[in-house]
């Protein structure tokens, strides 16, 4: 990824910040220039809880360029209502399954950029047994 | 808006073409559909293809191929929509003559993968999915799919293995056809067999990468000569949903597909239940499940009930990919949903041999590309 492309992206890359509408209140990400649902152009940023839960997941074996298989990706159904996609990480693919509570945590996302340096984002991890405790 | 007529078609073997490069493919079909259709040049040549930039490093594809076709100075300009750019071309197409602008046009769609290393057309085929949200974050062009699948069958409560029929039928309709990549049969069993290219999707779920070109050449009522055999494009219409599928009210509805069958059913005048076959976009099997469902052949979660009944089999309700669809005659990418209008014209014109699809008279073929944030389906008359 160019740097300029993951300077503008750090945003809703490293804090999971999409955007509130104003005048409907629903919420979206990634950000965009209008509400998903009433077209208002009066959005705010909003940053998501990063808590949701495993819509679909599935283990690439074969990777893309700038990657390392194997690695676990799913859709995530965020507590907020909406979905977004990543990888998984911190499990093995036998201990993951539809509906499970996960949560987002921070990590490098690319094993090298093209200049050298690293890509961090979000990916997503089981809930912690002592937080899933408190 | 005028009528419009398929007069000509053509296409190249699909397979690994390692002697021919983007130029001599796409020439290769325009020129075959010329001279099936009979006409020395046309007033305008549209291209379809999606790698051309990222893997072959060739832009500007409607001048090479004019120039490589002997077709200058014809308006030339090429048509990306990703793995629907076979299918958008033929649109682009027909809508310039339907418009009045040209009388004779030609459209290939043309994809040459095999140049590059596998990891480089990965790459390339994600481009066609949300880079921002889905590719920088390794969610490959596979991996989107098999999120599609999983869900389909966490919701279905269907098995990996009731996605076999369409993978075994296009198999056993691709023995026949001489330009298949896949000529021969596969079983449920190999099918279940197959190793996981992203759990859990297998090989034998997946199209291969391949090298192709496919053109018609389209004209309108007034162009059309006596020695025409000409197939009418009753109705065409394509339609957009969100890049990104997480943005998917339903993951499991292709709201573009849906939406773009709806319109091209409606200007057609025709309803699914009248198609005497379906060229289906079946890059991987899932997709085929969610385009029938989209198309109204199968109500939503029971596309592979059906499939299990033969529906789809040759003979069944719907005959399925009757020359062995992406899965089986191959899936050069962008070139694929010119190779089912292609193999549709040859069929509604009683041309398709062993492959015939008895008393053909309509047909649906579908592209469908990202993951059904875009598709373009025709309806097509004899």
């Amino acid at each position: 990824m160019d740097l300029p492309r993951y300077h503008r992206l750090t945003a809703p890359y490293y804090r999971l910040e999409g955007q509130r509408c104003k005048e409907c209140g629903a919420v979206q990400f990634p950000p965009r220039g209008t509400c998903g649902a009433c077209r208002s152009q009066q959005m705010e940023t909003y940053r998501f809880s990063g808590r949701g839960t495993i819509f679909s997941f599935a283990e690439v074996a074969q990777a893309p360029k700038g990657f390392s298989a194997p690695y676990l990706v799913a859709m995530v159904e965020l507590e907020e209502g909406i979905r977004v996609t990543a990888q998984l990480t911190d499990v093995d693919v036998e201990d993951v399954e539809i509906g499970m509570p996960v949560e987002m945590v921070t990590r490098r996302l690319q094993e090298k950029g093209p200049h050298g340096y690293l890509v961090y984002g979000y990916k997503f991890r089981p809930v912690l047994k002592q937080r899933r405790a408190s | 808006m005028r009528d419009v007529f398929i007069i000509g078609t053509g296409q190249t073997p699909v397979g690994e073409h390692w002697d021919l490069g983007l130029r001599e493919l796409g020439a290769s079909a325009i020129r075959a559909a010329l001279d099936d259709a009979g006409v020395e040049t046309v007033d305008a040549l549209f291209v379809g293809n999606m790698l051309g930039g990222c893997v072959n490093g060739q832009e500007n594809l409607g001048a090479l191929l004019a120039d490589a076709a002997d077709l200058l100075p014809a308006e030339a300009w090429k048509v990306e929509a990703a793995c629907a750019s076979g299918g958008a071309v033929v649109r682009a197409a027909a809508l310039s003559v339907a418009a009045g602008i040209h009388d004779v046009a030609v459209a290939v769609a043309v994809e040459k993968m095999t140049d590059a290393v596998s990891e480089q057309v990965t790459a390339g085929l994600a481009t066609a999915s949300d880079g921002d949200y889905e590719a920088s974050h390794g969610l490959s062009f596979v991996a989107l799919s098999a999120l599609l699948m999983r869900r389909y069958m966490h919701e279905t409560g269907a098995s990996r293995e009731d996605f076999a029929p369409f993978a075994v039928t296009a198999h056993r309709n691709a023995a026949a056809n001489a330009n298949a990549m896949f000529r021969e049969p596969i079983s449920a069993e190999d099918f279940a067999r197959s190793p996981l290219v992203a759990a859990p999707i297998g090989v034998l779920d997946a199209a291969p990468i391949s090298d192709g070109a496919a053109a018609v050449v389209i004209c309108s009522r007034e162009a059309l000569q006596p020695h025409h055999r000409p197939v009418r494009i009753s109705g065409v219409a394509a339609a957009t949903d969100t890049i990104g599928l997480a943005g998917r009210a339903d993951l499991l509805t292709l709201g573009a597909a849906q939406r773009s069958a709806e319109k091209a059913f409606a200007a057609s005048g025709f309803a699914p239940k009248d198609m005497d076959f379906f060229e289906a976009h079946d890059a991987f099997t899932i997709i085929t499940a969610l385009s029938l469902e989209a198309c109204g052949f199968a109500p939503r979660g029971e596309a592979l009930k059906r499939a299990a009944h033969g529906c789809f089999s040759p003979g069944g309700c719907v005959p399925l990919s009757t020359f062995g669809g992406l899965k089986a005659r191959g899936h050069p990418v962008g070139a694929s949903g010119a190779y089912q209008i292609v193999e549709a014209a040859m069929q509604l014109r009683g041309e398709a041999g062993a492959n015939q699809v008895p008393n053909a008279r309509v047909a649906l073929t579908q592209s469908v590309g990202g993951h059904g944030s875009i598709a373009v389906t025709h309806v097509l008359e004899a």
